[in-house]
């Protein structure tokens, strides 16, 4: 346990490695540490953040889901609505139609009627005409008589 | 080195407790010398310390660490911690000095548990029984009282640059006459002045001597201790005893091992700390 030249080489050595740990390993790794333990940090700050955020959307998420749910009633119960006012009105329509289509019919017939009967008139006249010449044996004066058959049509 | 059958076990622990030195000069002062296997075991595990640190810090990330940087980190962070709980101040210096006292200590003890003769075998492989016979090889640097001494007069020197930087050199220096003993009035001062100076010095003086006679002594007395216990090995009839209790005691060691180092370590802490206390 002599104390010798080794006491000065070791006072050199040790200075030596203060001097390298000072300079090239503490500074890098507590760097390295300090970096990690704000990346955490943040981390554990921003889950806590996404977690009330989260609480908050579902929250949200639930009204607006009753909103629509709502929402989607009301439409149905208005197109139901709808459905049965367009249903109602072609029933309508189709009634008005069938009415005014049986009407024209009516009318059409009707005023076949009337014709056929203006003609079966001029018929009648032309025969009566006929008629009485073959009766009296001479030509009748369409033209002279014209007024007097008339009346006769128009009579029967 | 094994044991010498004329020498016995006396002969064998003298030869493990001997240094390879290397004279300087004629050899007349005994300060001229070196003990060689001290310097080179203790630059090689400083080497070696530096040398995973550096890798280790060079690769650091701050993302998601790798096992080897993560055992780092935790050796790292528990030294910080330690400076940290006693030490309030700029600990830019004074974890990096805590952290290489810590390791390059621990480092050095460990050397304790590799096997004694290891080297002497080494040398009886390659060179034959006659040139181990007179090989000297301890390779526990810190059970050699100039590595133990050569750091604590290191952190002595570094408590004293604590002391005048916190403070400054005259704040020191009237401190040194000034504390402990408190006097009111110019008289009662300088009354007091030598009696305070004496007890600095001796505060000082033994901080040192504390520090490196503690390591010292605990890992010399542990080497001698596996030296002792390796004496068992000599009979067939004490074998067995001798493999327990040299398990025994290796296991115990690495306890001290590693609390020599981090008594080390927390005593300069401390003395760093108070050297920045005004009284």
């Amino acid at each position: 346990m002599n104390v010798n030249m080794t006491f000065l080489g070791q006072l050199v050595s040790f200075a030596i490695l203060v001097w390298f740990t000072t300079k090239f390993i503490w500074p890098q790794l507590n760097h390295a540490i300090e970096e990690r333990q704000k990346k955490v940090a943040d981390g554990l700050a921003a889950a806590e953040k996404a977690r009330a955020e989260l609480k908050d959307a579902d929250a949200r998420a639930a009204v607006e889901i009753r909103q629509a749910r709502q929402q989607a009633a009301e439409i149905i119960e208005k197109a139901q609505a709808q459905a049965n006012q367009i249903v109602d009105k072609a029933r309508t329509d189709a009634l008005a139609e069938a009415n005014r289509l049986k009407a024209a019919a009516a009318e059409e017939i009707a005023s076949m009627q009337q014709k056929a009967r203006e003609e079966l008139r001029g018929w009648v006249g032309r025969l009566a005409v006929q008629g009485a010449a073959k009766i009296v044996q001479r030509e009748i004066d369409v033209s002279a008589h014209k007024a007097m058959l008339d009346q006769l049509a128009a009579e029967m | 080195m094994a044991s010498e059958p004329q020498g016995g076990l006396t002969g064998y622990i003298t030869h493990h407790l001997t240094h390879h030195v290397l004279v300087l000069g004629d050899g007349g002062n005994p300060f001229m010398r070196i003990n060689l296997d001290t310097l080179v075991v203790s630059f090689l595990l400083g080497a070696l310390f530096c040398l995973w640190f550096w890798v280790k810090a060079r690769r650091a990330t701050s993302g998601v660490p790798s096992k080897g940087q993560a055992f780092v980190e935790l050796i790292v962070e528990f030294v910080d911690t330690q400076v940290k709980d006693t030490f309030h101040g700029d600990r830019r210096t004074v974890t990096p000095l805590a952290l290489s006292i810590f390791m390059w200590v621990a480092f050095m003890n460990a050397m304790d548990l590799l096997p004694l003769d290891a080297p002497g075998w080494t040398v009886k492989a390659a060179a034959g029984e006659e040139a181990a016979h007179h090989t000297f090889f301890r390779w526990v640097p810190t059970a050699d009282l100039n590595t133990t001494l050569a750091i604590a007069v290191a952190v002595l020197l570094i408590v004293f640059g604590h002391a005048i930087k916190a403070k400054g050199a005259g704040g020191f220096g009237k401190e040194l006459l000034t504390a402990p003993f408190h006097a009111h009035g110019v008289g009662a001062k300088i009354a007091l002045a030598p009696a305070n100076l004496l007890l600095n010095l001796i505060e000082y003086f033994s901080k040192p001597v504390s520090l490196s006679m503690r390591l010292f002594g605990n890992m010399y007395g542990g080497e001698l201790v596996f030296m002792l216990i390796a004496g068992l090995f000599a009979s067939w009839l004490s074998f067995v005893p001798g493999v327990v209790f040299n398990t025994a005691w290796a296991i115990f060691h690495i306890l001290i091992i590693l609390l020599q180092a981090f008594i080390f370590m927390m005593l300069t802490i401390v003395y760093i700390a108070t050297a920045h206390e005004h009284h």
